[in-house]
């Protein structure tokens, strides 16, 4: 590597030179350096495998490993025991022929049910920052790109209407809620009549005012950010958690719901610094729409902070669904989750600590790994927290 | 600066207003009903329940009920549904128990995070800033309530010592030294956890405010003028890392109510976590949304709290 360094210098520096390095191989000699984010890597990955494997092995009828299996006759055994092979009847066996992590208050096996809580843990951390990451690059977007617009009077009371009209159909309100849905579209419908008077040269009263700008994009953006983060957000999660009915999609939905702040403020300071710069300019005067420029040029620039934040807020996510298994409004019962294997666990904390530890311990290095990873990410894709060298 | 303060007020006040709307949705709109809580319940009849609902205005529509909660809050007027006790005597005198923890771990957080911050500032690369770093990132990532139980079995087993709890039960007539023991043993250990993550972040954030003011070039013209090492971090390179800190001691208001939730739990911790944890389980709405409100407001005070302490510190922003 250094070999090359100084080749490069050699080479006169008025030939025009394309970088020697791709931006993947540039990202790989900084990333190497930090050992832990490796690590935090390849635990990542790991984990990644595992889960999948996990999904595999506990699905199904007859699953190769069954974490639902109830054995009486073999309850609270410690890791790495053998079964008890008379006294359990031929299909209640273990396959692996050991309780590698032991076995619970049920007699159910400990591996099986952790393998099949890796799946749910990593499903819930994917999909509610994927949540999360849609909505945020989504706001963020529109703040970062339209900020500057302001939203007109005649907008704002379409949308008035609509939103309000929809609360009072909601609150059962049928007749007076139809008539401002009515009234809202009527809005829209005037705007439609209206954007002819608005090209002329000299406009009524009436278009100016409808016209009259009001608050700009970015503020409702940006308030509406203000809003959520006045929640706190655990809080806020419990409650939402434990007011619907228990399931694991409305925890993934409820997270990702409650996540997307950072990421919207990260966009939305991309954008404004991108938005700038030559290449949005020259994507304009080619004639490209919005839409394109948005998701094909600018959202790929805009990424890496984004990146960063969707590791760190998996992490954040798994542990989120591990402290409300913890309080009870978890992921319902039949599956397994490591924050339900550790609360279940807890009662026998001195009989058999195995319960608590073996999946404390997985979260904890899942979540670490992803953590360090997360950080490694942020060192390598910022050029301002580079040690210089 | 008047102005700044006068808008600022504003727009906090039409932000309270719109989370109060939204907290309110959130949890009317949600299915179920709290008179529906316990359907098995013979005591409940067809009757009680519509007595319930007329009492509490659950029959009216959403905007009336809105109108009506918010009219008893600033009335100070609400009672909760659980037990008709007024709610802002139920939270205060929860808001008295989480109170002393809230201090402890504060103080625990800003007196261990800054040394730690600091050493690893100025050795930076050394052991000790790496393992720092790797046990600031093994305290964010360990789950609270793991933590808590490690926590527990270590001092239920070298020291015998109960910790769940306010205070042990039945200690009330023994001598005071005895109580004051007690009751800082019970107080030590939710404290503590409630500020390991405080700890983790603010270490790391202190680390990163030094190295940043250590590069810059007073520092280098400071120690090339052969000042000692000791003056050169603590007189000028401290002192003008401090900066943005003043600020946070705003933003650590809104800690008093969450994040204490599983903490209180696991400990017996008769605090405001734990009482939000019960209304929720039990649906007492008026308690959910009196403490949504009270934490926004927090929030709220909290940010302006540090923009003018922003104001105050550093006389480059002018408003």
């Amino acid at each position: 590597m250094q070999n090359t360094e100084t080749d490069a210098q050699d080479i006169q520096l008025d030939a025009p030179l394309a970088p020697k390095r791709t931006r993947l191989e540039e990202f790989w000699r900084l990333f190497r350096k930090n050992k832990l984010a490796i690590a935090g890597m390849v635990f990542f990955i790991l984990f990644f495998f595992l889960a999948i494997a996990g999904f595999g092995l506990t699905r199904g009828d007859n699953p190769l490993l069954d974490p639902a299996m109830v054995r009486l006759q073999d309850k609270l055994r410690p890791p790495l025991a053998k079964p008890n092979l008379e006294r359990l009847q031929a299909n209640e066996i273990p396959r692996l022929g050991v309780y590698i992590f032991g076995t619970d208050d049920l007699g159910r096996d400990v591996f099986a049910r952790m393998l099949q809580g890796s799946w749910v843990s990593l499903t819930v951390g994917f999909v509610a920052v994927g949540i999360a990451v849609l909505i945020g690059i989504f706001l963020g977007g529109i703040a970062g790109y339209y900020g500057n617009r302001h939203i007109r009077v005649g907008q704002l009371l379409a949308a008035a209407f609509f939103i309000v009209g929809a609360l009072l159909l909601v609150g059962k309100l049928i007749w007076s809620g139809s008539a401002l849905l009515i009234g809202g579209a009527g809005c829209i419908f005037i705007s439609i009549l209206m954007k002819k008077a608005a090209k002329a040269k000299t406009k009524s009263a009436g278009t100016r005012f409808w016209y009259f700008n009001t608050i700009s994009i970015d503020t409702v953006v940006m308030r509406f950010v203000d809003i959520m983060l006045c929640f706190p957000s655990f809080f806020l999660i419990l409650t939402v958690v434990a007011l619907l009915p228990a399931s694991i999609y409305n925890i993934m939905i409820v997270i990702g719901l409650t996540s997307w702040m950072g990421t919207t403020r990260f966009v939305r300071a991309e954008f404004l610094s991108l938005r700038e710069q030559d290449f949005v300019a020259a994507a304009r005067a080619l004639g490209l729409s919005n839409f394109r420029i948005i998701f094909r040029h600018m959202v790929p620039n805009a990424v890496a902070p984004v990146l960063v934040s969707a590791t760190i807020g998996i992490a954040t996510a798994i542990l989120t669904e591990a402290g409300l298994s913890f309080l009870g409004f978890g992921v319902p019962p039949p599956h397994a989750t490591w924050g339900n294997i550790l609360s279940d666990g807890q009662r026998f904390i001195f009989d058999a600590p195995w319960l608590t530890f073996v999946p404390g311990i997985a979260i904890l290095i899942v979540v670490l790994s992803f953590n360090l990873f997360g950080e490694g990410l942020r060192d390598v894709l910022n050029p301002k927290l580079r040690e210089r060298n | 600066m008047i102005s700044f303060i006068g808008r600022s007020i504003v727009q906090k006040i039409i932000t309270l207003f719109f989370v109060s709307i939204v907290s309110f949705l959130i949890i009317h709109l949600a299915p179920g009903e709290p008179s529906q809580v316990d359907p098995m319940n013979p005591k409940f009849t067809r009757e009680m329940v519509e007595r319930f609902r007329t009492e509490f205005h659950l029959d009216k529509p959403l905007y009336r009920q809105y109108l009506y909660f918010f009219r008893d809050l600033f009335s100070g007027k609400t009672i909760s549904w659980k037990d008709n006790q007024p709610v802002f005597k139920k939270i205060w005198e929860r808001f008295l128990n989480s109170l002393p923890l809230f201090i402890v771990g504060t103080i625990l957080t800003w007196t261990i995070s800054f040394p730690v911050g600091i050493r690893s500032a100025i050795f930076r690369g050394g052991i000790y800033d790496r393992s720092s770093t790797f046990f600031a990132y093994l305290l964010i990532s360990i789950p609270g309530f793991f933590f808590a139980y490690i926590l527990i079995i270590f001092v239920v087993n070298q020291f015998h010592v109960p910790v769940i709890g306010m205070e042990t039960f039945g200690i009330g007539d023994t001598a005071w030294m005895n109580r004051a023991m007690d009751r800082i043993w019970h107080l030590l250990l939710p404290s503590l956890l409630g500020a390991t993550g405080g700890i983790a972040v603010l270490s790391r954030y202190v680390r990163s405010q030094m190295l940043e003011v250590e590069g810059q070039d007073y520092v280098r013209t400071a120690k090339a003028k052969g000042l000692t090492p000791d003056q050169v971090h603590y007189k000028h390179a401290l002192r003008n890392a401090l900066l943005p800190f003043v600020t946070m001691f705003g933003l650590i208001l809104p800690g008093l109510i969450g994040g204490s939730v599983i903490i209180e739990s696991i400990f017996a911790w008769p605090g405001m976590g734990r009482m939000a944890y019960e209304a929720i389980l039990a649906r007492d709405y008026p308690i959910i949304l009196t403490l949504n409100f009270v934490s926004a407001v927090l929030v709220l005070i909290g940010t302006f709290i540090s923009d003018l302490l922003y104001l105050v510190v550093d006389p480059r922003i002018r408003l």
